[in-house]
């Protein structure tokens, strides 16, 4: 068969191959037995030494915690009404991780749902925030259509899933949105601080408003579950159940019925309303106009509906009433009279003569009054009433602006109230003190002049005139307003304690001082030279009072000019502060109509029907409320 | 008096552990293929085709294997050849052959060919062979290993090289030879990675550290190690494998289940099982020893090592020891192809084993 036997070959030794073959049967056994030892040994090394480690890894592979979110505390108005609610909402998500092709399956989702390039653009945000490592959503808000649509494609897209949440909902949108505020998708910012455990599985924080001052009692607790799931993460089975705990539930002081009316009274005017309880500072209604719909940012707004928003004119994401500051003009008045008495440096009956201006001691400069025939002789009661401003100019100058300073931030002004929502700014009281450091300038006494009829320097928001309103109504007690009366919880509906009202009492020399100044107020809305007389026919009450019409240019020359035909954006500034029933106030208020012009003929009306509906309506049922059926658990 | 078994040509001790195997192996089929009845009864069948292959071999006295090696070997080839010209792609590879209705894999008749081969080439000369024949020997191993891995099939062209090999190794090469080959291997390493394709490399890379990418390639040892770790010493008990359950272990009634088993029978069962196997292969060795012509020891032999190179190369791959290579765990996995492969070598076994003349004393 080998041609290529050698004579070696032929000397073939049988016994000796058979030898050779078999010790080489025996190597191979010694080798297998080696190589068996080999594996045992890896055996052991897994499967004993490092058995509680793999142990460990098996177990972190099947069981995950599943973070539940918990339902947000529902937010009530004073009757009970829903402000701010949660609905059922259906979205989209995807896990990228578990997708070979994304743009593949993008490509082929948008066959199934409608998917706009925004969707797209705010998903490849979300990704590369670690909280969506795992599901990162792509669509929101899917119709029932298009639920039911993916759900018979689900197959063809491993990776997307349908999730279940709920969505906020605002169903009063703009009417209640600068007080309530929204709820908006949690920023890379807001992250940073946020308790990630506090946190996990929750998506949306509160940006403004109530939501955002109130989130740590809407946000309940999350709960957590303890899932085993496969390597595809599709759950299996619920091991251990930590349910969430829901948030509390807020029930304002606004009645959004009045919150409504002044809205309407308001009308096309942008402006605010501020109505509170002088008794405890409770936030009737917190009105700021042009508003917006919080229902545009929870979740998330497009770049176009929220250009609109804020390159509008108008300004509709500007809480003005909180944080609109406003020369108060004529309505600061009331305080500087009172500050007068109580400071001694007039009394009731002392009059001052009004020719029509006023001029300081050695200069020629005219600062007019509002009336340029003048007044004649005034005492205080007519100074307010007829709203003379030669003689604040004159009480202003005997005064001095470190005591009109030192005064009128009793009242709040030039600092903030404290009210329980934030954002709010504090106005400016100026001083001599204050000018130095702000301006690097001395006080000029010209200045004194304006700030005795609320212009200049002097700055304050409808929420502080409101304040300052329910002091004098109260005759000295100052509350820090709020707007959340109670925090309920959902199911016991038990109340959870809250602070009392931070309280300031402003001493008072003589209590007459206050009545002389009330009496005069009640004399703007119901004499006839009263400055709103045209709003207290027919008040089946008495209103006390004071209008206010602000200059919006023109304060650094001096108002000198009286402008009358202008742009309507720089017509004055229409102002009524008033309180009812003038001898047992219930309500105390504070209106602006930016350029709306007098504040009688404009700012007035509005306070009127705000003070109607608050007094005069029924008193309102009992809430209709579901979780009220709850019988009542202390006794 | 003749029994039964010697009347059928069967070797007692081997067919204990083969069907020994079988049954552990349709036990843990049951729990890895997800309590799947049909499964079972499909791998069943397998194993009455393959048990039944193996009793016919038994009968057919071992020159008539010396006779068609050659011939076995010249065909596979061929077949091979086809392959590499007109092979169906499955998966990225080019191993089938569609024959009418049939696929067919070529690679797995030379699993048998080559071993049979190198055995005929060697066994009719003078033992143990100089380094020419040992050059002829080898050029017969790497052809069809070389077409095998060009499919590319690296997992079977390393046991068809393998089997091979051994018989080579068998034959009484020099150890100085084999060593100095073992060397010259070394050198060649570096070579061979250049020629490999991606994937290989990466599967390579990924076995020297599976952690490095724990959801991609290292996943698959990452998740076996795991399961086979977390069995511990009694295992999580029949059915209560979570890695496996949980779908965690990929191809688990395939490559990967001595994961399902290691997990749910731990230590003591993995230990039982490779008992059994070495039982087996100390089995197959005695017969090896014990066989009476050249061709037949070194055919007994080698055979018997692919066997158990089949394990280890398994059973290294799944805990981790080895790279991913895709090689069932013989008699264990499900699947027929290498099934029916194993048991006719276990049948040419038996006849080599039950066709013994009686030694003169």
């Amino acid at each position: 068969m080998d041609p290529r036997i050698t004579f070696k070959d032929q000397l073939r030794n049988p016994v000796r191959e058979t030898r050779l073959l078999r010790h080489r049967m025996i190597a191979a056994l010694a080798f297998t037995v080696l190589l068996v030892f080999i594996v045992v040994g890896r055996l052991v090394y897994l499967q004993v030494f490092n058995h509680a480690h793999y142990s460990t890894l098996s177990q972190n592979n099947q069981i995950s915690i599943v973070a539940l979110p918990p339902a947000r505390g529902l937010i009530y108005d004073r009757n009970g009404v829903l402000l701010a609610q949660n609905t059922p909402s259906f979205g989209l998500e995807v896990i990228p991780e578990q997708i070979q092709d994304l743009n593949a399956t993008l490509t082929a989702l948008k066959e199934v749902i409608a998917i706009s390039d925004a969707d797209i653009k705010r998903f490849q945000r979300l990704r590369g925030q670690k909280r969506y490592s795992k599901g990162v959503p792509l669509r929101l808000r899917l119709s029932e259509e298009e639920v039911a649509r993916f759900a018979v494609n689900r197959p063809r897209f491993p990776g997307v899933d349908i999730t279940a949440g709920a969505a906020r909902y605002y169903p009063h949108g703009a009417l209640a949105a600068h007080a309530v505020g929204y709820v908006a998708r949690i920023s890379g910012e807001e992250l940073a601080e946020l308790d990630p455990i506090r946190y996990s599985g929750v998506n949306h924080i509160g940006k403004t408003g109530v939501e955002k001052a109130y989130e740590d009692a809407l946000h309940g607790t999350v709960g957590f579950e303890q899932v085993e799931t496969n390597a595809q993460g599709r759950l299996l089975r619920v091991l251990e159940r930590n349910p969430p705990v829901a948030g509390k539930n807020l029930h304002l002081s606004i009645d959004i019925q009045l919150q409504s009316i002044a809205a309407v009274a308001l009308g096309d005017h942008r402006g605010a309303v501020v109505a509170i309880d002088p008794a405890n500072g409770a936030v009737l209604a917190l009105v700021s106009q042009p508003a917006y719909d919080p229902n545009l940012f929870v979740n998330g707004i497009d770049s176009k509906d929220y250009d609109a928003l804020r390159n509008s004119p108008d300004q509709p994401l500007y809480n003005r009433a909180l944080r609109g500051q406003y020369p108060p003009g004529s309505t600061i008045k009331p305080f500087i009279g009172l500050g007068g008495l109580e400071l001694g440096v007039i009394n009731k009956t002392q009059d001052t003569f009004c020719p029509g201006w006023f001029s300081l001691k050695g200069h020629s400069h005219r600062y007019r009054d509002w009336n340029p025939k003048g007044h004649g002789s005034v005492d205080l009661d007519r100074a307010i009433v007829e709203s003379c401003d030669v003689y604040f100019y004159t009480l202003a100058t005997i005064l001095g602006i470190d005591r009109l300073h030192d005064f009128l931030r009793q009242f709040g002004f030039g600092q903030k109230t404290g009210i329980d929502i934030g954002g709010e700014l504090a106005g400016l009281v100026p001083s001599a003190n204050w000018k130095r450091r702000a301006h690097r300038q001395p006080w000029y006494p010209g200045e004194t002049v304006i700030t005795g009829i609320g212009q200049g320097y002097n700055l304050a928001t409808p929420l502080q005139l409101a304040v300052a309103t329910g002091a004098l109504a109260t005759s000295g007690t100052r509350i820090a307003p709020r707007v959340v009366a109670e925090i309920k919880n959902p199911v016991t509906q038990q109340l959870y304690p809250q602070a009392a009202p931070v309280t300031y009492t402003i001493p008072v020399k003589d209590k007459r001082h206050w009545d002389n100044v009330i009496t005069a107020m009640t004399r703007v809305v119901n004499s006839e030279r009263g400055t709103a007389r045209a709003i207290g026919l027919n008040a089946p009450y008495t209103i006390a009072g004071k209008t206010g019409t602000a200059q919006v240019f023109g304060v650094k020359q001096g108002a000198k000019y009286i402008q009358s035909e202008v742009d309507p954006r720089l017509r004055d500034h229409a102002l009524f502060i008033a309180f009812a029933p003038a001898l047992h106030p219930r309500i105390a208020l504070a209106v602006l109509v930016e350029n709306g012009g007098h504040g009688g003929s404009v700012a007035a009306p509005i306070a009127r029907k705000v003070m109607d509906q608050y007094l005069l309506s029924q008193p309102p049922a009992q809430p209709v409320d579901l979780s009220n059926v709850v019988p009542e658990l202390d006794e | 008096m003749k029994s039964l078994g010697q009347r059928l040509h069967l070797d007692m001790p081997l067919l204990v552990g083969l069907l020994l195997l079988a049954t552990i192996s349709l036990v843990v089929l049951y729990s890895a293929g997800g309590q799947d009845v049909q499964l079972l009864v499909r791998q069943l069948l397998r194993f009455g085709l393959a048990f039944g292959l193996m009793l016919a071999l038994a009968q057919v006295p071992p020159h008539y294997f010396q006779q068609i090696a050659p011939w076995l070997f010249g065909a596979g080839l061929l077949l091979l050849i086809a392959v590499f010209l007109f092979g169906a792609h499955a998966k990225g590879a080019q191993r089938w052959l569609q024959i009418g209705g049939m696929r067919f894999q070529p690679s797995e008749i030379m699993k048998l060919a080559v071993p049979l081969m190198v055995a005929w080439y060697l066994g009719d000369r003078p033992l143990p062979p100089n380094l020419l024949r040992a050059t002829v020997t080898l050029i017969l191993i790497v052809v069809p290993a070389a077409f095998i891995a060009k499919q590319p099939d690296m997992g079977t062209a390393l046991l068809v090289a393998s089997a091979g090999l051994f018989v080579l190794l068998l034959s009484g090469l020099r150890w100085r030879v084999i060593g100095g080959a073992a060397l010259l291997l070394g050198v060649a390493a570096p070579l061979l990675w250049r020629m490999m394709h991606d994937y290989q490399r990466q599967r390579v890379l990924t076995f020297l550290d599976p952690e490095q990418d724990p959801l991609g390639a290292g996943y698959h040892i990452l998740q076996s190690t795991i399961a086979i770790g977390s069995g511990g010493v009694f295992g999580k008990g029949w059915l209560n494998g979570t890695q496996s359950y949980l779908d965690f272990i990929p191809e688990r009634t395939t490559d990967f289940i001595f994961a399902v088993y290691g997990e749910e029978f731990g230590l003591i069962g993995a230990l039982l099982l490779l008992a059994l196997f070495l039982f087996v292969i100390v089995r197959g060795l005695i017969i090896a020893y014990d066989a009476q012509t050249n061709f037949n020891r070194l055919l007994a032999g080698g055979l018997i090592l692919s066997f158990f190179m089949y394990i280890l190369v398994n059973i290294g791959m799944v805990t981790g020891l080895v790279p991913v290579v895709g090689v069932p765990l013989p008699l264990i996995s499900y699947g027929g192809t290498s099934l029916v492969t194993l048991m006719a070598s276990f049948g040419i076994l038996m006849s080599i084993h039950t066709h013994r003349k009686r030694e003169p004393s």
